[in-house]
């Protein structure tokens, strides 16, 4: 772990900062469906979303039993792909980086 | 071939299978031994971590649970998935950065504390030990219902194996050894849940079959029967529950935030190359883990189903094998109230407590209990731990079905286990020994001393197998509410709060832990007979109270991080490094 250059430019600063406000605005969505989907639609408000049938399922129930998971994969790649995508803009690709545990040996 | 047969040839391949790929992964390094040298590709860790995660509770009980809880057991389904969103986004990306070996590394740097990295080796090997006794158990079981040994030679040849890969090959063979369980274990799971969705529904994909309309050309969907009959015979709906929307809300916030803060799980993505590697590792890891959590309460709808229809007003006598092969290792029981000779299933407890048999045989050739009385119609015990492993049975299906269950409950459940281990042995060998107590030791000795960790916990956690203490199924909830009050907290204001300081942390973590530990011991141990929503603290039961826990922690890390000094600089900066993806 080495500590931040001194001399970190004002420019470099406010990307800092910048990457991770928009970071946390992305987690912080992606965070705000899953609690709804999984609290509010498969606990919260179960009864009144149960009484909409589709298929043999009441929707409140499926939700809780099924579509709660399903959304939950999708969550999770968006995040992947949004992610990749801000580390591009802010110059972040991580695919030249050297194996943190072979820098650990170096030190 | 015959059935038996069958079994010994599946579960004889699958321990080879096992045993080869320990041998051709052994470990060399510390760094080999704790996290795989960290270059396990994201793909091949999602299905480690997923073998990992799902226990002998996962493949065994929750679909029994469910069978018997019907919209109850959801807290299960969406608790032990939930939790990897929070692990992808809050925790995993930013502790690969991070880049150490284990948890307690984390906590001890962050929080520049050597008191914080042994409260959280304590939390880690509390959480671990309750795990792992469990799964040696769940082999036992598998072990004495289906090989016909007796449990306690199952949880020795299990222990025999555990010991020899996890021994030798550390986290590198851990998880190559995983990545074949997963196989396996996903392969045995579906293949019933296949065969029976076709059966009773006509549908091959069980999370449709679930939602489908019954063969029987009835018209009726398969829910809607269920929960017409479950009412008939006094049950809840399938459909419905019968715990408080609060206890159900918490439970299932325990069980999110406690899976993302078991340090077994965590440490699986320090094994993958990159930050990048860990984010899609998690996203892999819930993938094959969705696979059979989605297909668990369609498995569970179709036993309880299946079970009412085989077994209602059913004379004892006709009943078939799989009934009497149950009963007769004591997790089915049958008491013939009104004396007809046939059974009748309804709602209530057919006797009081667990079956004790008396040695005789009943009219009918039934095993006769000596328990008391209880003035209801039912007169069936089943044991819900049972459901996912008789299904086949008592769907009639082929016996190499069966023989590819019995492989892969033993496969989930040493998987977890193996695991387990690993975390506790690194945590004393690599946390304990050298970076609190004898700091110079060398890299050769550091391996050794992780080696014989991993072999004492073997023969511990095979000592709690054969030994259980009486109550494995309820200190679960121990693990969960533990890892959530305690680990996780430190873990997230670590990563997201920067002025969170080292008194901060510790008081958290001690006051979270405290007071969930408290609950749980009050109302399981002290007063069981007050553990009821009556008496619980705003009606959370002591499965959801490690939420308030986690709450509590929060409260008092907030409130001391706030009247103390804050973090030196450069602790400041090490949070701004792991908040950035790549080298700085």
């Amino acid at each position: 772990m080495s500590d931040a250059p001194s001399d970190v430019t004002a420019a470099a600063k406010r990307d800092t900062n910048a990457y991770w406000k928009a970071n946390l605005k992305l987690v912080g969505g992606l965070m705000a469906v899953w609690f709804l989907v999984s609290f509010g639609a498969g606990i919260l408000f179960v009864d009144a979303l149960n009484t909409i049938q589709i298929g043999g399922f009441k929707l409140g129930f499926w939700f809780a039993q099924q579509g709660s998971i399903f959304i939950f994969i999708a969550l999770i790649f968006i995040y992947v792909y949004a992610m990749h995508r801000l580390d591009l803009k802010y110059g972040l690709d991580d695919k030249g980086e050297p194996d943190s545990y072979d820098v650990m040996e170096g030190e | 071939m015959e059935t038996q047969t069958l079994i010994y040839l599946f579960v004889g391949l699958s321990f080879a299978l096992y045993i080869g790929i320990a041998i051709w992964s052994r470990a060399n390094t510390t760094k080999e031994f704790y996290v795989a040298g960290g270059h396990v590709p994201p793909l091949l860790n999602g299905m480690a971590t997923a073998a990992d995660w799902m226990s002998a509770a996962s493949f065994i009980s929750m679909a029994g649970i469910i069978a018997f809880s019907g919209y109850d057991g959801s807290v299960y389904l969406m608790g032990w998935t939930g939790g990897y969103v929070m692990l992808a986004l809050l925790l995993a990306p930013y502790l690969r950065k991070f880049g150490q070996f284990t948890v307690p590394d984390f906590v001890g740097e962050r929080y520049y504390s050597k008191a914080a990295r042994v409260i959280a080796v304590i939390c880690l090997i509390v959480i671990s030990f309750t795990y792992v006794a469990g799964q040696m158990r769940g082999v036992g079981i598998v072990f004495s219902r289906f090989l016909e040994v007796d449990i306690n030679t199952g949880v020795f040849i299990g222990m025999g194996i555990v010991f020899f890969y996890a021994v030798m090959g550390g986290m590198k063979g851990i998880t190559y050894t995983q990545v074949a369980q997963y196989c396996v274990l996903i392969f045995a799971y579906l293949v019933p849940a296949i065969f029976i969705s076709m059966m009773i529904t006509g549908n091959p994909i069980p999370q449709l079959g679930f939602g489908s309309t019954l063969a029987d050309g009835s018209g009726v969907h398969l829910l809607e029967r269920l929960d017409g009959t479950l009412t008939e015979l006094g049950f809840a709906a399938f459909t419905d529950g019968t715990k408080s929307k609060i206890d159900v809300f918490a439970i299932t916030a325990a069980l999110m935030i406690g899976t993302a803060g078991l340090p077994h799980v965590i440490v699986r993505f320090f094994t993958v190359p990159k930050v990048s590697d860990a984010r899609k590792s998690a996203g892999y890891a819930l993938i094959f883990i969705a696979i059979l959590y989605t297909t668990a309460p369609a498995v569970a709808a179709f036993a309880r189903y299946n079970f009412i229809e085989t077994v209602q007003d059913t004379e004892y006598q006709a009943t078939p094998e799989w009934f009497k092969n149950w009963e007769s290792i004591g997790l089915i029981a049958w008491r013939d109230k009104n004396g007809d000779g046939k059974i009748q299933y309804a709602a209530g407890a057919p006797f009081v407590g667990g079956p004790s048999f008396n040695g005789d045989a009943g009219q009918a050739g039934e095993r006769l209990l000596t328990n008391g009385a209880t003035d209801n119609a039912n007169e069936v015990y089943v044991d819900r731990d049972i459901m996912v492993l008789a299904h086949p049975e008592i769907a009639g299906l082929p016996g190499w079905v069966i023989a590819l269950v019995a492989a892969g409950g033993l496969a989930a459940a040493l998987s977890t286990a193996a695991g387990l281990l690993l975390v506790i042995s690194t945590s004393v060998s690599h946390d304990l020994i050298k970076k609190t107590f004898v700091s110079d030791t060398s890299e050769k000795n550091e391996l050794r001393y992780a080696r014989i960790s991993a072999a004492v916990a073997v023969v511990i956690a095979g000592y709690f197998g054969i030994n259980p203490p009486g109550f494995v199924a309820q200190v679960v909830a121990f693990a969960f509410g533990l890892a959530a009050s305690s680990i996780f907290p430190a873990l997230f204001f670590g990563i997201f709060f920067k002025r969170m300081n080292k008194e901060g942390a510790i008081a958290g973590m001690l006051t979270g832990l405290t007071f969930t530990f408290a609950y749980i011991v009050y109302f399981k141990f002290i007063v069981p007979d007050m553990n009821n929503a009556a008496h619980w603290l705003m009606g959370i039961s002591p499965e959801g109270i490690g939420f308030i826990g986690m709450i509590i922690n929060m409260i008092v890390a907030l409130t001391v991080s706030h009247f103390t000094a804050p973090p030196p600089d450069h602790i400041q900066h090490l949070v701004e490094d792991i908040r950035w993806p790549v080298t700085r």
